[in-house]
């Protein structure tokens, strides 16, 4: 068998968040009414004409800036002519050999350009699977044609399925850090295709590769690619050559089907758009899109190592989800100055973050400074850990005041005295057997009785003390 | 004084309307009854009687105006001469036609053109030909013939066309009008149906120079919807000029020499002759790589329409033949009924020219050629106010003369182009006859010189004293 190297480059479409579409004044907004933002522009009647959106630029060079990518002084859209129901204009005002940005760098994978250009109309086929394959009709949604798309392409240098998918999700929280893009691959604001090729490892030429289009989703992306690196290896340690082509994945079938093959290559005939201009990127608009700049998730991450002492899995973690990461550096903004802030860290990516699941922090009632006031009253032991996180789920619930909270629910750690020692006399008494192994010496046996005080004292004891008293009443 | 508005010029009518000696609405309902006098096949609507503006502001006059088929026209036909857009009326109005109504211009008729502007001679109108006024067995040039004859015959007191290798001018000459081409970037081409994105402009057809410039003056703007207008810095003045001392008028031998007809010839010297006397200095002037104009035009403005016409599929607007066997076969169904013959031809030529292997040795080559062109005439005019040739090599030819033979029919248009691909301003100008019919003299000026070449060609038209009655229907 030979040890075959996959070879991927990614190239990522993003709605860009404008007020307006690419070229028109009409709204570039999701989900309306179909037909309903169109104009003679965007509608493709004879006569219209473009006029580029400075918005879009400037969102552009956003992305260029944060993708380490060189600015084009110079920028000029081309048509990119094709025939198709989904192009009013019989051509794509797209940019060809003088893109917006050119080569730059995100972890270590490299940018090959960024360039923007006019979404495509959205069409709607009248079939059980949505595929064009097998349906009756096909209708035209004109509302989506003409937003503003930036094209981000990335030269070959993922391995993986899995580092693909790692990679896009870094992107992915770069562009929503950036506020450029709603970045939703369900509403299809943020659309991956892929380029794979197979080689053996060691072999510096590529193979031949094929494309992968349109996956909707992380999930998809990491398992077509992985079906396709598959296909590939089966084929070639068969003695068969790949062929090129652009393939589509079908997430419920796992399988892919061939949508054209190379001889059905477009022929784009490219040409520069003659009814615009070239976009002259001046110094004042790089200084504007600079100034515009968010702290980025790597600059944030390598911020929560180096001045909160946050080891670097943590800090990639909370860093690489926008939300979180905002979320943190509010805690951390209201957290009282004495409680390290790795403790906080832990609050918010593993206990926060575990309970938001889908929706996502925002959508709960935690507010940052409730969170900061729980872990103060769990830092200085007016609360116990285990009180702490049954504080949290109220404040997920309903919200509120931590301290309040505690008192009104009593939740305050159990110190000793009368209620713990009652509450330890009553585990001897339910657990005879594992008190009778302590008292042989057998210190494992602790456990379950350390488990039925707390579940007396609703975990407001604490587990060192709790285990202290069990020793001196068992006395071993 | 006539009782006649309609035989006086737009300028004149607007000033009697301006002075309160004549009412628009009156001035709209002669010029409609004109237009119903049409027997040239020029026109292709006329507004219905009362579809005068109420109220008329603006320094226009109310003087209604003859519009090109090719501009879009609110809830008007406007179909660029093609059975594709046959009875197509547009949700909106070029942005120019609004702009004139509201200088007070309002819309008395559209005129017959070549199928998207492609043509010389008006034969390319899937509506029928049309015929010159001054013989009606010949053609009146083209693209914009139906402006040009509508001016000509007197159906309308002005019009507008457009110009994209030679069709404003080279009608206007064959017809014995004035014809300004402006410089790119001028006039907004928002709501114009595209045929050659970067050569198209609109511009005035009318019956002497100052009808031209005071058409032209409420034309030029910058147009937020047109990323490509600029508009004029300065205003576009009514043009008072007399003589022509002190003015170098230079004479490029490559358009003014070989394969212009003897008698187009004999007029363009006299023009010169009267230019001296006037007190210019006539000097050579040459334009090396002008002969080649026509061979880059004819890559660029099909590789450009190519694209520009993928659009018409049938499915928004426009024909639909639909022979019931699928998507693919409507598309080529309507297209193939859609488009006429040249329309087709070019639509092949642009795209096998754009195509990926060949895009260097056609389109490519053909914009290095531009260039040239472009860099030939800032260095004529280091050199020369304006330069000066005949508008067409010939007077309006036969009908059916050339349609056989597409070279033929392109040369029309030598001494026009390169100023189009120059992006230069130039006007033509009635300055003789030869065999009977009109002759045409072109003054080009550099890029927004439009004041300047309005000057020169108002003084040579004072002294030309051209007798345009002969077309008057």
């Amino acid at each position: 068998m030979t040890d075959w190297e996959a070879v991927i480059g990614l190239e990522i479409h993003v709605q860009l968040a404008t007020q307006t579409k690419m070229f028109c004044s009409c709204s570039p907004v999701f989900g309306d009414e179909p037909n309903t933002h169109t104009c003679p522009v965007c509608l493709g009647l004879p006569g219209a004409l473009p006029v580029a959106n400075a918005q879009a630029v400037h969102l552009g060079l956003m992305i260029g800036l944060a993708l380490g990518c060189s600015l084009a002084s110079q920028s000029v859209f081309h048509r990119k002519n094709y025939f198709y129901a989904d192009s009013p204009k019989g051509y794509q005002i797209s940019q060809f050999d003088q893109p917006l940005c050119g080569p730059g760098n995100l972890a270590g994978v490299r940018i090959h350009r960024v360039h923007l250009e006019d979404d495509a109309a959205k069409l709607i086929h009248a079939s059980e699977s949505g595929r064009i394959a097998g349906a009756d009709s096909s209708t035209v949604d004109f509302n989506r044609a003409g937003t503003p798309l930036a094209e981000i392409v990335t030269e070959p240098d993922l391995h993986s399925a899995a580092q693909a998918r790692e990679w896009l999700a870094l992107l992915r929280t770069t562009l929503r850090t950036l506020g450029v893009s709603d970045v939703s691959m369900d509403e299809g604001s943020l659309r991956c295709d892929a380029n794979i090729s197979l080689r053996r490892v060691g072999d510096q030429t590529l193979g031949t590769k094929t494309e992968l289009k349109n996956m909707n989703s992380f999930r998809f992306v990491e398992r077509g690619i992985e079906a396709e690196i598959i296909r590939q290896r089966e084929l070639l340690d068969s003695g068969q050559t790949v062929t090129q082509e652009t393939l589509h994945f079908d997430p419920r079938s796992g399988s892919l089907t061939t949508l054209r093959s190379k001889e059905e290559a477009h022929d784009y005939r490219y040409f520069p758009e003659p009814d615009l201009l070239p976009v002259e990127v001046t110094e004042a608009m790089i200084a504007s899109a600079r100034d515009a700049l968010p702290e980025l998730p790597i600059e944030r991450a390598a911020r929560y190592v180096s001045e909160l002492q946050i080891d670097d899995v943590l800090a990639e973690r909370l860093a690489g989800d926008a939300e979180l990461a905002e979320f943190f550096d509010a805690v951390v903004e209201a957290a009282d100055k004495s409680i390290e802030a790795r403790v906080l860290a832990t609050w918010v990516s593993d206990d926060a973050a575990g309970r938001a699941g889908e929706d996502g922090l925002l959508a709960s009632k935690l507010e940052p400074a409730a969170l900061a006031e729980l872990v103060a009253l769990v830092d200085d032991g007016s609360i116990t850990t285990a009180a702490g996180r049954t504080v949290l789920d109220q404040l997920f619930e309903v919200g509120g005041s931590p301290t309040a909270i505690v008192s009104d629910q009593g939740l305050g750690k159990v110190d000793g005295g009368d209620e713990l020692e009652a509450a330890v006399d009553a585990a001897i008494a339910a657990e005879p057997e594992a008190a009778e192994k302590v008292r042989a010496g057998e210190q494992k046996a602790l456990g379950p009785l350390v488990g039925v005080v707390m579940k007396h004292t609703s975990g407001r004891a604490d587990g060192g003390e709790v285990r202290k008293l069990l020793l001196e009443r068992l006395g071993s | 004084m006539s009782n006649d508005p309609t035989a006086l010029t737009a300028a004149s009518s607007a000033a009697l309307v301006e002075s309160g000696d004549l009412d628009a609405s009156d001035l709209f309902e002669a010029w409609r009854g004109r237009a119903e006098l049409d027997t040239f096949g020029a026109l292709s609507w006329i507004a219905e009687a009362g579809d005068s503006p109420e109220q008329v502001d603006g320094p226009l006059g109310g003087v209604p105006l003859a519009v090109k088929d090719l501009f879009c026209t609110e809830g008007v036909p406007s179909q660029s001469g093609s059975k594709i857009l046959e009875g197509y009326k547009p949700p909106y109005t070029a942005s120019v036609v609004a702009a004139l109504a509201k200088s007070g211009a309002p819309l008395l008729c559209k005129t017959h053109q070549d199928e998207f502007a492609m043509g010389s001679s008006n034969e390319n109108c899937a509506f029928g030909p049309v015929l010159n006024p001054w013989d009606k067995s010949r053609v009146p040039g083209g693209s914009s013939g139906g402006s040009a004859v509508a001016v000509a015959a007197g159906l309308a007191p002005w019009a507008l066309g457009t110009d994209t290798g030679g069709s404003i001018r080279q009608p206007a000459a064959l017809c014995g009008i004035v014809g300004l081409k402006p410089t790119y970037g001028s006039v907004s081409r928002y709501g114009m149906i595209a045929f050659a994105s970067s050569l198209d402009q609109a511009g005035p057809l009318t019956q002497d120079v100052t009808d031209a410039a005071l058409l032209f003056s409420q034309m030029t703007a910058r147009d937020p919807r047109d990323a490509t207008s600029v508009g004029h810095q300065e205003s576009i003045h009514l043009p008072d000029r007399k003589d022509l001392t002190g003015v170098r008028l230079g004479v490029p031998e490559e358009l003014s020499g070989e394969g212009i007809e003897p008698g187009v010839r004999a007029t363009f010297e006299e023009t010169l002759e009267r230019a001296r006397e006037l007190g210019a200095e006539v000097v050579p002037c040459p334009l090396p790589h002008a002969p080649h104009a026509l061979s880059a035009y004819y890559l660029i403005a099909p590789a450009e329409c190519s694209s520009n016409l993928a659009r018409f599929d049938g499915v928004r607007y426009g024909q639909r033949v639909d022979p019931g066997d699928g998507l693919d076969a409507m598309y080529s169904a309507t297209r193939a009924a859609g488009f006429g013959p040249e329309v087709r031809r070019r639509i092949m030529l642009g795209t096998y020219a754009l195509s990926s292997g060949y895009y260097d040795a056609y389109y490519g080559r053909a914009q290095r050629v531009r260039t040239l062109i472009q860099r030939d005439f800032d260095e004529a005019f280091a050199n020369c106010d304006a330069i000066v040739t005949p508008t067409s090599p010939s007077v309006a030819f036969p009908l059916g003369s050339r349609t056989a033979d597409p070279l033929s029919m392109y040369l029309s248009d030598f001494c026009t182009v390169p100023m189009s691909l120059a992006g230069i301003p130039a006007i033509s100008i009635p300055n003789g006859m030869s065999e009977g019919l009109p002759t045409g003299f072109q003054i080009a000026g550099p890029a927004f010189a439009e004041n300047s070449i309005l000057g020169i060609a108002h003084a040579l038209e004072s002294s030309i004293q051209f007798d345009r009655s002969g077309a008057r229907v």
